[in-house]
């Protein structure tokens, strides 16, 4: 006996030594490991001619594919023994020690343990239609043409774990609607949203719309993937469907509503949504909507007034202020700087007018009075800044008024350098005696500073104030006739 | 990602080799297409690209013409495209039709496709659909991390936000996995792993999965990153610590990134900065002498620091007077043209700040901190909410108004119903109709939601729960209630004290807490929590915390390779997508702290 022989005869023996345990897990594994490795790259020198009687011998020891066989298999899972689940595997562990090349792709471990292994596995249609050993075994009956394929002959957790890690796998083989649920529950087990996404679109392939659907109304994270997925590929008919199968009608009106973004000639996109008013939005939605019709209706007719104004070159705020835009699709707000620009003057009967704007739209006051405010000082048109915050009473007396405050107003107008007569007059509305000596001294309007102190009685003050006004001036003057004003009753 | 560690603590790892690893793997995709080629770059790819090659590098492998990938026609005369992509359908569509164009016109050209950082399947399936595949081969950059700065170091994935947290998504964990993968390979293995958040819990699963295979490779070697720290970046609402993110910037670099957007760690000061008619990219990083210092300071304080610079500088200048033709000679040599780098910073870094002021100015920055403050506080909600309002009304900016209604609505744990419809409908008046969408988006991501809408959900949840089984409603009733996302600010700010009680002035020269990067009104709950778990080297007794933050914590010692006292050589916090910037100083002052106290 040579040297080599001895060597592989002790070889042999030492691993008898190591059989084939069930308490040890990490060996158990690893063991299970190496021979399916070794078991896959066998198959690609064993002809399968070789293996027939190998392979296709069921656990029972009849040879798989005949009728026999087939026909038992099907009355064993309808009626599910539990017993003859247990013992058929003992049967197949010890074989399996024998003939390593019987050990499926479903590795060994998912044989044992598959519940424990497959958290997600337990939805109710899974619990209606499993029947148990079906399952977990059901290579072992596939017909012999199959097992050519055996590069894509991995489990699905198998699947999953190398595509997890770039690898091209086959999904063909997953045929039965159980396969594909399983396949698909291990990709959401493992994490990989990659993965999830190539199982759903294999799955939508392959399976009938409404089966899919039910499936995924029950596994929510690969909804989610799906319906990204959707969105993503701009399958609206099909997400639609699926929104509508799930009954999340706000989303279907939404999602048909996102369509208009990408219209791009104006007529169409205002026909377009005006077949989203009846959509099925919330009520508040809906009048959004609506206003988003109405709005872009109006933009079309002021868009097509006013380039023919400004071409004709007669109006003269054209001329002056040529347009730096269109106002085709902009926000309300935009539209009513627009129109209080362009068209202030113009009466409530046409669509430009901005108390037309501010009917239709019911544009609060304070938003109003902001918008008209700034498009009005931009044109420098004291006498309508004026006029927007002039009040008349009953009697005819006028007063000052605003929804927003004074302070406001006055950086509103400051920002278009208004002069400082205007500027005193707001002023001096600011109610903050604070904020009102602030906005005085930082836009030097004298008179109000000077007003102020004299009524905070505050003769230190007026009296620091009197270098900052020119000297000679009337303000000076007025700072010193305050002061030698015998019946005000300083307080310093 | 952020990498924590400062002047006491440890040397952070060399994460330079990340950027060479990046290159050299870049250099070889290139090579795999041999001869001259044009090479289309998509648009968000730039930036980090410009961090690792150049121009020069590019062309030395054959790279003739440069295109952005936009809707626009090719017109080349080259027989190679290279398209160096993100992995998104739409992408593989423009490919598809070039590929495609070319062939109705009997054009035959090579062409190749490198996804950045990985490719996806559903691309794949695309190419496939259109007919071209096998006309275009598909490489993988892997490409994950990018270091940004000696101790920053960022994924770039903008997307991943949007995809995971409003879509539900799970198609970058993968490639965080994968990073770390990568950190793990580098660096050796980690020291020990803490984390919080499902999608957190998700990453570090398949990271381990991912790693089972290669397990003995780390084997042995000394961790150069002590601990990691793994955090879905939604911590309040869901997840994630949005009020971080939503606060305004007070700190310059928070500022700057503000005011002109810091990107990959550099960015454009534009003329008004430069005070010339070009404009500058200047990185921004820890060689920035002059940014280094006032990076993480509060703004207040940067004016000071600056024109005590400049003094300096003047001085220095100042002393080649009565300088003898030797020192004159010496100083020329040795110190101008360290002077003159200094002066050009100086004078960019004081642009850029002129330029904040006048925005922020503008902006009435002031008003808006008092009632971010106020919100912060749950003091003064109406005066705040009309605020917002008239931030609205006047159009001042489409994000800050969205943002101060997102702070309103986590603060308050939602909106009062009749003040959510007045401020969307003034919003959507305001800034446009189409924002209905992202009122929508918003809703459904739980940052900007309505108040009781518990009992609509309910109901729904019920519905739904009995067309399963138990395990499943339970599930279910998971993501419902993730849906409600009730906000538990005021509970967690209390409970980890996230509002300093402040008497008196908070002294922002010398901050006592990490509150004072938001002028102390608030400590970030991510750094706040990190700090916690590493004091207590766990979860334990932040159970109450960990259950207003929706559980899903997890923290191990995989290698156990760390000997417990030893001080771990240095920290790893990440957060997913790029990190936004207020974030990185936090990591710095906790670093500090952190370092000072396991050195003693």
């Amino acid at each position: 006996m040579s040297r080599a022989r001895a060597d592989e005869e002790e070889y042999w023996h030492s691993s008898k030594f190591r059989a084939f345990t069930f308490d040890d897990e990490d060996d158990e594994l690893s063991q299970l490991k190496e021979s399916k490795r070794a078991v896959n790259s066998l198959r690609d020198i064993v002809d399968d001619d070789d293996d027939d009687d190998l392979e296709r011998v069921s656990w029972s020891g009849e040879p798989v594919g005949s009728i026999s066989w087939s026909i038992k298999e099907t009355a064993s899972s309808s009626t599910s023994s539990l017993e003859g689940r247990d013992s058929s595997l003992q049967k197949g562990s010890s074989s399996y020690a024998a003939f390593p090349k019987q050990v499926s792709s479903y590795s060994l471990s998912s044989l044992f343990k598959g519940r424990n292994k497959l958290p997600s596995f337990q939805s109710l249609s899974d619990a209606l239609s499993d029947t148990g050993v079906k399952n977990y075994t059901p290579e072992l009956r596939r017909p012999k043409a199959e097992y050519k394929d055996y590069s894509s002959d991995w489990s699905p957790k198998d699947t999953v774990r190398r595509m997890q890690r770039g690898k091209v796998c086959s999904l063909e083989r997953f045929r039965s609607l159980q396969d594909k649920l399983v396949l698909l529950d291990e990709a959401v087990a493992g994490h990989d949203g990659n993965v999830i996404t190539a199982v759903l679109i294999f799955l939508k392939r392959t399976l009938r719309r409404e089966i899919l659907f039910r499936e995924l109304e029950v596994r929510q994270v690969a909804l989610c993937h799906l319906i990204h997925f959707l969105k993503e590929s701009g399958e609206q008919k099909f997400l639609l469907d699926l929104l509508r199968f799930l009954d999340r009608t706000e989303e279907v009106a939404l999602s048909q509503y996102r369509e208009h973004l990408s219209i791009q000639d104006v007529e169409k996109r205002r026909e377009f949504l005006k077949g989203c008013i009846g959509l099925p939005f919330s009520a508040e939605d809906t009048s959004h909507i609506q206003d988003h019709y109405t709005l872009l209706e109006r933009q079309i007719i002021i868009e097509a007034n006013d380039r023919h104004l400004e071409t004709a070159g007669q109006s003269e705020i054209f001329r002056k202020y040529p347009r730096k835009a269109s106002i085709l699709n902009m926000p309300l707000v935009t539209t009513l700087f627009y129109s209080c620009f362009y068209h202030y003057t113009e009466a409530e009967g046409t669509f430009s007018s901005p108390t037309n704007l501010k009917k239709t739209f019911k544009i609060p006051d304070k938003q109003y009075v902001l918008t008209a405010l700034a498009a009005r000082a931009k044109l420098r048109a004291w006498d309508d800044v004026d006029a927007l915050f002039t009040t008349k009473n009953w009697l005819g007396y006028t007063k000052k008024k605003a929804p927003i405050g004074f302070h406001r107003v006055v950086e509103i107008l400051q920002r278009n350098n208004a002069p400082v007569q205007v500027l005193q007059e707001y002023v001096r509305l600011v109610e903050d005696v604070e904020t009102r000596l602030n906005l005085a001294t930082k836009y030097k309007c004298h008179d109000v500073v000077i007003e102020t102190y004299r009524d905070l009685k505050d003769r230190i003050q007026l009296t620091a104030y009197k270098c900052k006004v020119e000297r000679g001036s009337a303000e000076e003057d007025k700072i010193n006739s305050i002061l030698n004003n015998m019946q005000i009753r300083w307080k310093n | 990602m952020a990498f924590a560690g400062r002047r006491d603590v440890p040397e952070p790892p060399d994460f330079g080799i990340l950027k060479r690893l990046a290159r050299d793997q870049l250099i070889y995709l290139l090579e795999q297409l041999p001869g001259k080629k044009d090479l289309f770059i998509e648009a968000d790819l730039m930036s980090p690209l410009d961090r690792i090659a150049n121009v020069s590098i590019l062309k030395q492998h054959e790279v003739d013409k440069l295109y952005k990938v936009e809707s626009r026609p090719v017109i080349s005369a080259s027989d190679q495209f290279c398209f160096l992509v993100r992995p998104r359908i739409k992408t593989m569509r423009y490919i598809a039709d070039i590929v495609n164009a070319d062939k109705m016109s009997g054009r035959s050209r090579k062409y190749k496709i490198i996804f950045s950082p990985q490719k996806f399947y559903a691309c794949e399936m695309v190419l496939e659909e259109e007919g071209v595949f096998g006309d275009v081969t598909c490489d993988e950059w892997s490409f994950y991390l990018l270091p940004l700065d000696e101790d920053i170091i960022s994924m770039e994935l903008p997307e991943f936000f949007r995809d995971y947290f409003l879509e539900g998504d799970h198609r970058w964990i993968n490639s965080v996995a994968r990073a770390l993968q990568l950190l793990n390979s580098l660096y050796g293995p980690f020291g020990k792993a803490y984390g919080i958040g499902r999608c957190a819990k998700m990453s570090y699963e398949l990271w381990r999965d991912l790693e089972e295979e290669s397990e003995a490779d780390g084997q042995g070697r000394k961790p150069e990153i002590g601990n990691v720290f793994l955090m879905d970046r939604v911590a309040l609402v869901a997840d994630t610590d949005y009020v971080t993110a939503l606060c305004s910037q007070v700190v310059y670099e928070g500022l700057v990134d503000d005011t002109f957007r810091i990107k990959c760690g550099s960015v454009d000061f534009g003329p008004d900065v430069t005070s010339s008619d070009k404009s500058i990219k200047v990185l921004l990083n820890a060689q920035d002498k002059v940014f280094s210092q006032i990076r993480n300071e509060h703004f207040s304080s940067v004016f000071g620091f600056l024109s005590q610079k400049s003094r300096n500088l003047q001085a220095q200048y100042d002393r080649r007077r009565g300088m003898d033709i030797k020192q004159m000679k010496n100083f020329v040599s040795q110190e101008l043209k360290g002077l003159k780098q200094e002066h050009r910073l100086l004078s960019l870094h004081i642009g850029a700040c002129e330029s904040i002021m006048k925005k922020k100015t503008k902006q009435d920055f002031q008003e808006m901190i008092k009632a971010e403050h106020s919100l912060l506080e749950g003091f003064d909600i109406r005066e705040s909410t009309s605020f917002i309002e008239e931030h609205i009304d006047r159009q001042v900016s489409p994000i800050e108004s969205l943002r101060l209604m997102c702070l309103l609505s986590i603060t308050e744990n939602g909106l009062i119903p009749k003040d959510y419809r007045s401020l969307k409908t003034q919003y959507l008046q305001s800034y446009g109709p189409e924002h209905l969408l992202t009122f929508h988006n918003l809703k459904r991501i739980g940052l900007l939601t309505e108040q009781s809408a518990g009992e609509t959900l309910t109901a729904v949840e019920s519905k739904v729960s009995k067309l399963v089984t138990d395990r499943a409603a339970g599930k279910i009733t998971d993501a419902f209630n993730s849906l409600a996302r009730k906000s538990n600010f005021r509970a967690i700010s209390k409970k980890l004290g996230l509002i300093p009680r402040v008497d008196g002035e908070y002294d922002l020269k010398m901050p006592r807490d990490m509150a004072y990067v938001f002028s102390g009104a608030y400590v970030p709950l991510s750094c706040k929590i990190i700090e916690q778990v590493l004091e207590r080297r766990g979860w334990l007794g932040l159970e109450e915390v960990v259950r207003l933050l929706n559980g899903n914590e997890f923290s191990t010692a995989p290698w156990r390779t760390t000997p417990p006292g030893i001080p771990s050589a240095s920290s790893l916090p990440s957060s997913w997508g790029a990190a936004p910037s207020q974030k990185l100083p936090l990591f710095g002052f906790w670093g500090r702290r952190e370092g000072a106290s396991s050195s003693s």
